[in-house]
């Protein structure tokens, strides 16, 4: 090889493997898309396994309500005292349980609940499913004229995607609470007028449009374990990596889809 | 003189994985009735052999015939007709652990042949009775069963839909001597009672010969020697004697030889 040659080679190593990136990437959404193509596909038709789908509802939806309210009593209370201490350097701490409010709803709820459940539920779901698919199970369920996708993958979207918007609602109500609160026990705020304010001041669409970005969270959060989970490969360390994956992507895809909904709804408004 | 179509041959099979051929034009079937033990090395295709047959794997090029009918690329709904035709005992059970017992040997019969749960409890519990499995372990789970009863309740589960064909994939691996030889009889037995065909795969040659009415040596892809249980000690191919030889032998003795 000439020198020449050579330091083209040495040029064009980068663009090769950006280009290498880029077909991975472009092959990943691929897969996700025809993934959640079957999925929904699997979830929309019959045949339906409703013992399954209760199951998941109970798993994903009842068993997330401690963590979910945890999260969303401390991020109330501790955006309480945030706002009403930034909001004093112009003399508006009196709008303190609005701003609360409009926070939690709009966006904290959803986000917060959507983060504990990729945290909780994706990561079971890409380690249960991850689990079945390296000793065979999968495999097996398939034999045994049983479609995979209808009797995991579907009740696990359809359950995240009906019981996150429920969870939200549960935390927009602990997260004012937990505003309300501080409000009271810490700041002097009168109990009667701080919730007064809340009600008056919140509309119809601000917690319309939280429930609607926790619908998509949790599609999203499901879909992540499912996806992870069924495509694991290479045992013990396969189902970690699965795990791993699907908690991080949950995570990027719910800030990524927060954004866009919220400029959606923004430019709706 | 018109010769009977095997129920189950793989046609000019090829397999391919990064590049390299693991079925390199596999020719090989199996008569109705008959059972055959596909032997080999770890890594020379005999679990893809199977899973290329049960459409867990596509083959890049060939034929797979189920009773004369190439079964290769089949819809997913075809596929799953074809499976109720079909038992499978996986290496592992493959026993679904969130179920019980008795609802993993009912699986096919609650999930796909609507069979109300009371009357799928029974036959699983009789099917249960059959591998020698007490109805006590029905409400267990699987993780409280030893490995050789849930190979037992993966047989009961590969044959309560009585199939047509039954797969074995490696059915005494990881067994004591006594527990795989009561599981060898009682593949024998399922497989006599049922009147199916049989095709294991197996890199235990005691198993091999006792299961077995054929056996064929896969190596590198392709069939080096096909013949009964008995010719096998006979056989002439270098393959199978270096593997029959090696299984008279201590592991302790394979390495020495390998080295020598």
């Amino acid at each position: 090889m000439t020198a020449t040659q050579a330091a083209r080679a040495v040029a064009a190593r980068p663009i090769r493997s950006l280009g290498r990136s880029t077909l991975a990437v472009v092959r990943t959404v691929g897969a996700v898309g025809v993934f959640a193509v079957r999925g929904v596909a699997a979830a929309l038709t019959p045949r339906w396994f409703p013992n399954q789908l209760r199951r998941q509802l109970v798993t994903i939806g009842f068993f997330s309500l401690p963590v979910v309210g945890l999260t969303a009593v401390f991020t109330g209370a501790a955006l309480a005292l945030n706002i009403f201490t930034g909001g004093g350097r112009f003399n508006a701490e009196q709008v303190m349980p609005q701003i609360v409010a409009l926070g939690i709803t709009r966006e904290l709820g959803p986000v917060l609940a959507a983060l504990m459940l990729a945290g909780r539920v994706s990561a079971a779901i890409a380690a249960e499913i991850g689990a079945m698919r390296a000793t065979e199970q999968i495999d097996a369920m398939r034999t045994l004229s049983t479609d995979p996708f209808r009797y995991l993958v579907a009740p696990r979207l359809l359950a995240a995607t009906i019981m996150l918007p429920l969870l939200t609602v549960v935390a927009d109500l602990i997260g004012v609470a937990g505003g309300w609160l501080v409000a009271v026990r810490v700041l002097g705020f009168n109990p009667i007028v701080y919730i007064r304010n809340t009600a008056a001041f919140l509309q119809a669409w601000d917690v319309g449009s939280g429930l609607i970005k926790a619908a998509v969270f949790g599609f999203i959060v499901a879909l992540m374990g499912c996806y992870h989970g069924y495509n694991a490969s290479g045992g013990a360390r396969g189902v970690g990596r699965a795990t791993t994956h699907a908690v991080v992507s949950s995570a990027i895809l719910i800030f990524a889809s927060d954004y866009l909904l919220t400029t959606v709804f923004t430019h709706a408004s | 003189m018109i010769r009977p179509i095997p129920k189950l041959a793989w046609k000019g099979v090829i397999k391919r994985f990064e590049g390299r051929a693991v079925l390199d034009d596999l020719d090989l079937s199996v008569a109705p009735g008959q059972s055959l033990v596909i032997i080999g090395g770890s890594g020379q295709g005999k679990s893809v052999t199977i899973k290329t047959a049960l459409g867990l794997m596509r083959p890049e090029a060939g034929r797979i015939e189920l009773d004369g009918r190439d079964v290769v690329g089949l819809s997913e709904g075809a596929r799953r007709k074809l499976f109720s035709r079909v038992g499978v005992l996986f290496q592992g059970a493959a026993l679904f652990d969130s179920l019980t017992v008795w609802e993993n040997v009912a699986f096919r019969l609650i999930n796909a042949d609507g069979v109300p749960r009371k009357q799928a409890r029974e036959r699983a519990i009789e099917a249960l009775d059959q591998v020698r499995l007490a109805p006590t372990v029905a409400h267990r789970f699987p993780s409280e069963l030893s490995g050789g009863m849930q190979k037992r309740a993966g047989l009961a589960r590969a044959v309560v839909g009585r199939p047509e064909i039954l797969f074995f994939d490696e059915p005494t691996t990881g067994l004591d001597p006594i527990t795989a030889a009561a599981i060898n009889a009682l593949i024998i037995d399922q497989v006599k009672r049922l009147g199916c065909t049989a095709v294991s795969i197996t890199h235990d040659l005691a198993s091999a010969r006792t299961i077995g009415d054929e056996i064929a040596m896969l190596h590198d892809g392709r069939i080096h020697w096909r013949g009964s249980a008995e010719d096998l000690s006979h056989a002439d191919d270098p393959n199978v004697r270096r593997f029959v030889d090696a299984a008279g032998l201590s592991p302790v003795d394979v390495r020495a030889r390998e080295i020598v």
